[in-house]
């Protein structure tokens, strides 16, 4: 498959563009922060998003999504990571909607992906349990109990934890913590008795939680995958989520670059344009090289998600190790050569180095990612 | 079946019934290529038989037209050849600078009688060229170059010296860059001739370099003739008189393209891990045993890769439409660089025995001398910084100092 845009894909772009630049630019984020607000998103603009097929963009038309697969998804993270976009696309349109369209039995598609798709529903992820990601560390135990399951454990950066309404955790039916077997993914109502939710304000005024399990009772039909061996589906679910992470890096660090030219070209100091002097300039053309390095990688990881979702794992390990340094690279780069502005909250830029430094280090930072690809290639 | 499947088991029966089974090892190297020309010794009779055959396929140059010798074919149909011939691992019939360098720019830029006149020597391997840009003090500035060429009535009069050309003291003609307006502004007074190197006053001298023996030469200029035709009708000088320079540009850019494209062996051959791996081991839990290592040797291979993606990226968006344009010098800027950590991670895991310059052991220390190789891929074509120039101007539109 060529490693380019469909004709139907860039449409998808340019109308993304268009709808977030008027609906939701950096200034709703802005606003979102200033106010407080409780829920961290707009709920207009979450239910104009499912009218628009974007809620419902991995959900097949049968179930009532779009069905655009995951080059589409990138395409819209992407645009959402240029203007910094607070939703639950990510949480649920990616995250939730791979479980269960990849991994969840015909009832429970039947029951949620409707209401994914209609923006009707916020389901939210919950895999980390300290303060690096690692799934294979989870020691949140699934004990037997009668047809069912208790679940105790504390979960913690859990995007969208504490406005969703379902909840689809990992938990530990055997195993000990640091093996993959043992594992298994359930999917818990979340004003579920025993679920305690503490909403984390973080650095970049993005939704994210602590969810305390206390004893929660599930049962069989709340399974996700299969049972003590829920690390496949997992890691499907989170190539998926690191595949839209990637794309939404690549957006943030394509904007605050564009930012920081455009300011190179205006900015006059000893009576020349700062962008005039060679020493920016090849920063500059430096990081416009990265750049592009993160387009490809993050459109390769999205096409073989689209292609062959098994076998996606090690390009998306790569998309989401090369995206995140680069676009930690280009944040700084930009604060950098914006000088004294850039430092200020008035000034967006401020904002993108906030939201990349967040979105590199959830589910797996490029150190963890490299590790990964080391050890898939032997070494 | 389609056209082009046709072809396909038609190139594949071709090739099959015509290659020598010698010219199937899939060798590289330089020691294994064929360059051609007046003074080429063939290294076997199969070397000599297959690019005779070739060349009267017109598949040593296969999108060239026929008229000039070439294959005339579209650029799928060359696609399935190389394809083809990569597959059954067949040597390249004939490398040269002319099918790389002086055939583009002749198709683009020369008149009909000086295709017709060089053109098929290059194609059939007769003719060897080589390349006179550089000068000692116009390097990275190549513009500035003070080669001078005098027009005489009859003949041009050159005075000057080139320096990196390589393979000069091997080559049978020379297309170089020579001023012929020095009054002009620096850009405009440049003329792209072609010159004979048998010439009375042409000269050559090879360049030892710090990874020993090099193809590079200086080149001497020392008033040698060059007549305003090389036959009737067939001018010296390729494009007009004093716009050399058009010439030079188009021809930079396709070198950079293909230097940038040089990292198309990145990631081929032995990945970087898998090399340390088998030097230095791995430990109890699989991880190579010296760990500052392994991280900087995965983040090379994540941005080898990454790289490799975007060549992939930049051909599908070339063949969709969109040119490549200034995009040669991220090209060439990330490649070159790539490919110079490469090898210094190659030489960190291999340790002293890699510093052996002599011996069997280590084929004469060729880690080595690759090693230091690679120094110059960044300098050559355009160094680095000049490739940021170009990007910082042309794709980000800074202004200039």
């Amino acid at each position: 498959m060529p490693l380019i845009l469909t004709e139907e894909q860039e449409m998808l772009k340019e109308s993304a563009q268009r709808f977030l630049d008027e609906k939701a630019p950096v200034a709703a984020l802005r606003k979102l922060r200033d106010e407080r607000s409780e829920e961290g998103f707009s709920r207009a603009l979450w239910k104009e998003m499912g009218e628009m097929g974007w809620a419902g963009i991995l959900v097949d038309e049968a179930h009532g999504g779009s069905g655009f697969g995951f080059v589409g998804a990138g395409v819209l993270a992407e645009e959402m990571g240029r203007t910094l976009t607070a939703s639950p696309f990510l949480s649920t349109s990616i995250l939730a909607a791979t479980a269960l369209n990849k991994f969840a039995g015909d009832a429970m598609k039947a029951e949620y992906l409707p209401k994914i798709a209609a923006a009707d529903l916020v389901m939210a992820l919950a895999v980390d349990e300290g303060r690096k990601h690692g799934p294979a560390n989870t020691a949140m135990k699934a004990e037997k109990s009668g047809n069912g399951f208790r679940l105790s454990g504390s979960k913690t950066f859990v995007a969208d934890g504490h406005v969703a309404d379902r909840i689809i955790v990992a938990a530990r039916t055997a195993g000990a913590p640091g093996e993959e077997a043992g594992l298994s993914l359930f999917l818990v109502d979340a004003k579920a008795k025993g679920i305690a939710r503490t909403r984390t304000i973080m650095v970049d005024s993005r939704n994210a939680a602590r969810v305390d399990f206390d004893n929660v009772a599930v049962t069989g039909e709340d399974l996700i995958g299969e049972i003590d061996n829920g690390h496949m589906a997992l890691e499907g679910v989170l190539s998926a989520g690191r595949a839209g992470l990637a794309a939404e890096l690549s957006g943030s660090a394509q904007q605050a670059f564009e930012m920081t030219t455009t300011y190179l070209k205006e900015r006059t100091q000893f009576g020349k344009v700062i962008g005039s002097f060679q020493a920016l300039q090849h920063r500059a053309a430096h990081l416009y090289c990265e750049i592009e390095l993160v387009k490809s990688v993050t459109l390769k990881a999205l096409q073989d998600l689209d292609i062959a979702f098994g076998m996606a794992a090690v390009t998306c390990a790569l998309a989401k190790a090369k995206a995140g340094e680069v676009a930690k690279l280009a944040s700084q780069e930009a604060v950098q050569m914006h000088g004294g502005i850039g430092m200020t909250d008035e000034y967006d830029i401020g904002l993108y180095m906030k939201r990349i430094r967040v979105a590199q280090e959830m589910f797996g930072d490029s150190a963890y990612h490299a590790d990964r690809i080391a050890r898939l290639r032997g070494y | 079946m389609t056209d082009l499947e046709a072809f396909q088991k038609e190139t594949r029966g071709w090739l099959d019934a015509n290659c020598p089974k010698e010219m199937r090892d899939g060798a590289g190297g330089e020691e294994n290529i064929c360059w051609g020309g007046r003074n080429w010794k063939f290294k076997s009779e199969a070397q000599k038989t297959w690019l005779e055959r070739m060349a009267a396929k017109g598949w040593t140059v296969p999108a060239w037209p026929k008229e000039y010798g070439g294959g005339g074919l579209s650029k799928d149909e060359v696609k399935i050849l190389k394809d083809e011939m990569r597959k059954m691992k067949m040597r390249s019939p004939l490398e040269s600078f002319g099918i790389w360098m002086l055939g583009p720019a002749l198709l683009k830029y020369g008149t009909h009688e000086q295709k017709a006149t060089f053109l098929p020597p290059i194609a059939r391997g007769e003719i060897r060229w080589c390349q006179g840009y550089s000068e000692p003090n116009a390097g990275s500035d190549l513009a500035s170059l003070q080669t001078k060429c005098e027009d005489k009535g009859d003949h041009w009069l050159i005075n000057g010296q080139k320096i990196w050309t390589s393979y000069a003291d091997e080559s049978d003609w020379i297309f170089a860059l020579v001023r012929t307006d020095p009054k002009a502004a620096k850009h405009d007074g440049i003329s792209f001739i072609l010159i004979d190197m048998t010439s009375k006053g042409v000269s050559t001298k090879p360049i030892r370099l710090i990874s020993g023996k090099s193809p590079f030469c200086e080149t001497f200029f020392d008033d040698v003739h060059v007549p305003k035709e090389h036959g009737p009708g067939v001018n010296a000088v390729v494009g007009t008189i004093n716009r050399g320079w058009d010439v030079a540009k188009y021809l930079l850019t396709h070198e950079r393209e293909m230097i940038g494209a040089g990292g198309g062996g990145l990631m081929g051959g032995r990945g970087i891990g898998e090399m340390a791996a088998q030097q230095i081991g791995l430990d109890d839990k699989g991880r190579l045993a010296d760990p500052m290592l392994r991280a900087k040797v995965a983040q090379a291979e994540i941005d080898g890769w990454a790289f490799l993606l975007t060549m992939e990226r930049l051909k599908d968006e070339a063949k969709a439409g969109q040119g490549m344009g200034a995009k040669s010098s991220m090209l060439k800027y990330y490649g070159t660089e790539f490919n110079k950590r490469r090898y210094e991670l190659f030489m960190d895991a291999s340790g002293s025995e890699a510093l052996e310059w002599e011996g069997e052991r280590t084929e004469d220390g060729k880690l080595a001398k690759g090693w230091l190789r690679t120094k110059a891929n960044s300098i050559e074509g355009g160094t680095s910084e000049v490739q940021l120039n170009i990007i910082s101007k042309r794709i980000l539109e800074l202004p200039d100092a």
